[in-house]
């Protein structure tokens, strides 16, 4: 029987990693994240599936722990804010280079540096573009609710197991410390799968395995390379995944993601109210991005605003995808600020339909 | 001729058929071979995960023949953490190297012993980073020339060498620490026996077993094989006593 | 229907449980809920809100600007949300520690000597409890007996037997609550 619950977002998260059969959580406290880990240890996962909740001396230590996690084969999922997840990124990229599943929670607040705590959607950059060294991709998934942060830790496992690829969730404080209703899915029992790729102790007249990122010869690093880049166009094809609103009559159209796609829609509405065929574009996955819609409404509409908590990032994604047939426009507010509806109308008025 | 029949000694199964990539006269062969004849005579081939460094043993799992995963550097007892909690029935080690442990991964280090992990932590010292090609390392001793120390290490602008092993002996966590050698047949036995006790322990959850083990680094030290263990000996080995630090009590 | 709300007020004085109940009592009542906290370095001892958004249909914004209620409890929080209460809407003020009265003249005001009233009733604790029996009588959006239920999900089982308490402070505050300006 499905459950539901009023839970904060970082919490329901958390049980949603123990309800997803998680072998291990490792974690250093970061606000606005560290109820999760909180959670996690009140709880006491051990007792009720055997996983394993370990407080790291750093996040530089908690993505390496989940590295050793993963390369056994096991699901093993992390969790900071912006300036541990920058501490991070070398063992992303060691995950990413080692083809190790494993989630990775962003609960982004605002930077650069110490920046504030207060939310932001300044990391997406660093979570489509790489973050770490080398040539390589992490799956986004974006949720805008606290639901979707729960499912989608169900759905960060299923993917990086699917793929063998590191999965990142980039929420904000926003998602994390807001409550809503929430279906909590049944416990999952732990996997008890032995995979031939993950370290478990060398089996009687096979080869022992081995988990590397490391290759001396370039030859064999390019080939490593094309191996991966093969893998990302698959998800590419596969995983895109977004929700449209009122975008069958729009004339006009936002594009944002997270939180801020739930304030946008509130501005949506209101410029339908006020006569304006506006219609919204939500990608959830930010990694694949759904360039195709993107690409066929940009050939419908007479222009497209772009609403994020940051100066203008994905602004670049839309462009791309849009390929120059109407204009493409950014609206932010960013510094831990929150844009409010009438703000981001003024701006749709402002820059795309008076532009 | 060699024969099953003549055969008095044979290579443990626990080392793969690959040629190793040491320089001639290096420490890390014999101390792979140790760690494998340990290995192999407690017959825990099938249930050891080993953990290698970024260093001259960066590839040590070509060389072992057990299922190995290679970590980022100075994370090893990180990544070692991480395994033996998903798989505590499992014997954990790493292999690291003075730069690894001693200076980029100190605060993994000194964190898994001090929470006690149930691994065994084998320390190569030979005091210079050889894989990078003879730079000072944190255990690069007073007046030691490297080549990011050329006129010798100046303690007073350079930071005096570490001595770790004192360290993680005074925590809690860690239950046998040793220093060891390799460069005689006896040092070996040593060593071996240092090796074996700690897996030993491992299998009791008595806490981190920490063995290091001093080494020469013929091309860095830039010498021969013969001088190098010379040197060792006369200087190395003042610096850095051999024998047991923390033993069990009993 | 959709109630859009502001709580706001000290740290300890139980704002944001009082969001929280208002938002488990709509879950149990079959509404979509959200509830947003102010949070960082100012939750500790200073000013603390809250929003918390009930409403019939799906949620967008879980952050707003304007409000159709505000509950202030003191005097820093009218002074940042009377203006952000929506024309028409409605503003509930503690007058315990208040230095002025609201100025508003486009909205429903209402009053509420909660402190004094807990005093009374030997329990500052269900302070917060006299204020949402307040402001259910006023806006009667959530049945009593769906937040009585809601009570039971926040608060942890030994707790409980202090239900029939907090029921009589929602009585109390349904008495006491003062219109002070009507737009009717």
């Amino acid at each position: 029987m499905k459950e539901l619950r009023l839970m904060k977002g970082n919490e329901a998260l958390a049980e949603a990693a123990i309800r997803a059969g998680a072998d291990a959580y490792f974690g250093y406290p970061i606000t606005p994240q560290s109820e999760v880990i909180e959670y996690l240890m009140r709880e006491n996962p051990a007792d009720r599936t055997g996983m394993q909740v370990l407080q790291a001396e750093s996040e530089v230590a908690a993505i390496n722990m989940i590295y050793g996690a993963a390369g056994c084969g096991k699901r093993a999922i992390t969790s900071s804010s912006s300036p541990g997840i920058s501490l991070k990124m070398e063992g992303i990229s060691y995950i990413a280079g080692a083809e190790l599943p494993c989630v990775v929670v962003n609960v982004v607040r605002a930077g650069p540096g110490l920046g504030t705590i207060q939310p932001s959607q300044s990391d997406y950059f660093q979570a489509v573009k790489g973050g770490g060294h080398g040539d390589y991709k992490m799956i986004v998934l974006a949720p805008a609710t606290v639901q979707e942060s729960v499912d989608y830790v169900k759905l960060g496992f299923d993917l990086a197991f699917k793929y063998r690829n590191p999965v990142m969730i980039l929420s904000d404080g926003i998602i994390g410390q807001m409550m809503e209703k929430v279906e909590l899915f049944e416990q999952m029992p732990r996997s008890t799968e032995e995979y031939d790729w993950a370290t478990v102790g060398k089996k009687p007249g096979k080869n022992s395995v081995f988990v590397t990122s490391l290759q001396l010869q370039s030859e064999e690093q390019e080939k490593v390379n094309l191996r991966l880049q093969a893998k990302y166009r698959v998800i590419e094809k596969n995983e895109v995944r977004y929700e449209t609103y009122m975008c069958d009559d729009a004339e006009y159209l936002f594009v944002a993601f997270g939180s801020c796609a739930r304030i946008t829609r509130k501005s949506m509405e209101m410029a339908r109210e006020k006569g304006h065929k506006v219609g919204l574009i939500r990608p959830q996955t930010l990694y694949p991005f759904p360039e195709e819609v993107i690409y066929e409404m940009g050939g419908r509409v007479k222009g497209i605003l772009t609403v994020e908590m940051n100066a203008g990032q994905m602004v670049e994604d839309v462009k791309l995808a849009v390929n120059g047939q109407c204009p493409v426009k950014h609206f932010g507010r960013f510094g831990g600020m929150i844009p409010s509806p009438d703000e981001i109308l003024n701006a749709l008025e402002q820059k795309i339909i008076g532009g | 001729m060699i024969t099953p029949e003549n055969l008095v000694y044979e290579k443990t199964k626990v080392m793969t058929d690959r040629v190793l990539h040491y320089c001639p006269g290096c420490g890390h062969g014999t101390a792979h071979r140790m760690l494998a004849e340990v290995i192999d005579e407690l017959g825990i081939q099938g249930d050891t995960i080993g953990v290698a460094p970024v260093g001259c043993s960066v590839l040590a799992y070509y060389y072992f023949n057990v299922d190995m995963q290679e970590a980022a550097h100075g994370r090893a007892p990180a990544v070692a953490t991480g395994i033996k909690r998903v798989l505590p029935e499992k014997y954990v080690f790493t292999y690291q190297g003075d730069g690894d442990l001693a200076a980029i991964g100190t605060a993994e280090t000194i964190h898994a012993c001090n929470r006690g992990e149930n691994i065994l932590i084998v320390f190569i010292n030979n005091g210079i980073y050889g894989m990078t090609g003879g730079q000072m390392a944190p255990t690069t001793l007073p007046g030691m020339k490297s080549s990011t120390s050329p006129r010798g290490r100046d303690v007073a602008t350079m930071g005096n060498p570490l001595k770790i092993t004192e360290l993680i002996a005074e925590l809690p966590g860690t239950y046998f620490v040793t220093r060891q050698s390799v460069h005689t047949p006896g040092n070996a036995r040593k060593t071996r026996r240092a090796l074996k006790k700690a897996l030993e322990y491992q299998k009791l959850n008595k806490g981190t077993c920490f063995v290091e083990i001093v080494a020469n680094c013929p091309s860095g030290w830039k010498m021969t094989p013969v001088q190098s263990n010379k040197w060792m000996e006369e200087h190395m080995f003042s610096f850095y006593p051999l024998g047991d630090i923390k033993v069990p009590e009993k | 229907m959709t109630e859009e709300i502001i709580i706001a007020g000290f740290g300890g004085q139980g704002v944001l449980s009082m969001g929280q109940i208002l938002c488990y009592s709509g879950v149990m009542q079959g509404q979509e809920v959200t509830w947003m906290p102010s949070y960082g370095p100012e939750m500790r001892g200073g000013t603390a809100n809250c929003t918390a958004i009930i409403s019939d249909k799906e949620i967008s914004s879980p952050v707003l600007t304007e409000y159709d209620t505000a509950i202030v409890l003191n005097q820093p929080s009218m002074d940042k949300f009377e203006d952000a209460v929506k024309p028409g809407g409605l503003l509930i003020y503690e007058e315990n520690g208040m230095t002025r009265k609201p100025k508003r003249k486009d909205i429903n005001i209402f009053s509420i000597a909660a402190y004094d009233e807990s005093v009374k009733m030997n329990n500052t604790k269900v302070f917060n409890m006299i204020v949402i029996g307040g402001f259910l009588k006023v806006k009667p959006i959530i049945e009593l007996e769906n937040v009585i239920k809601g009570l039971q999900k926040v608060l942890p089982e030994r707790y409980h037997h202090l239900i029939p308490l907090n029921e009589e402070a929602i009585h109390k505050g349904m008495d006491i609550i003062k219109k002070e300006h009507s737009l009717n």
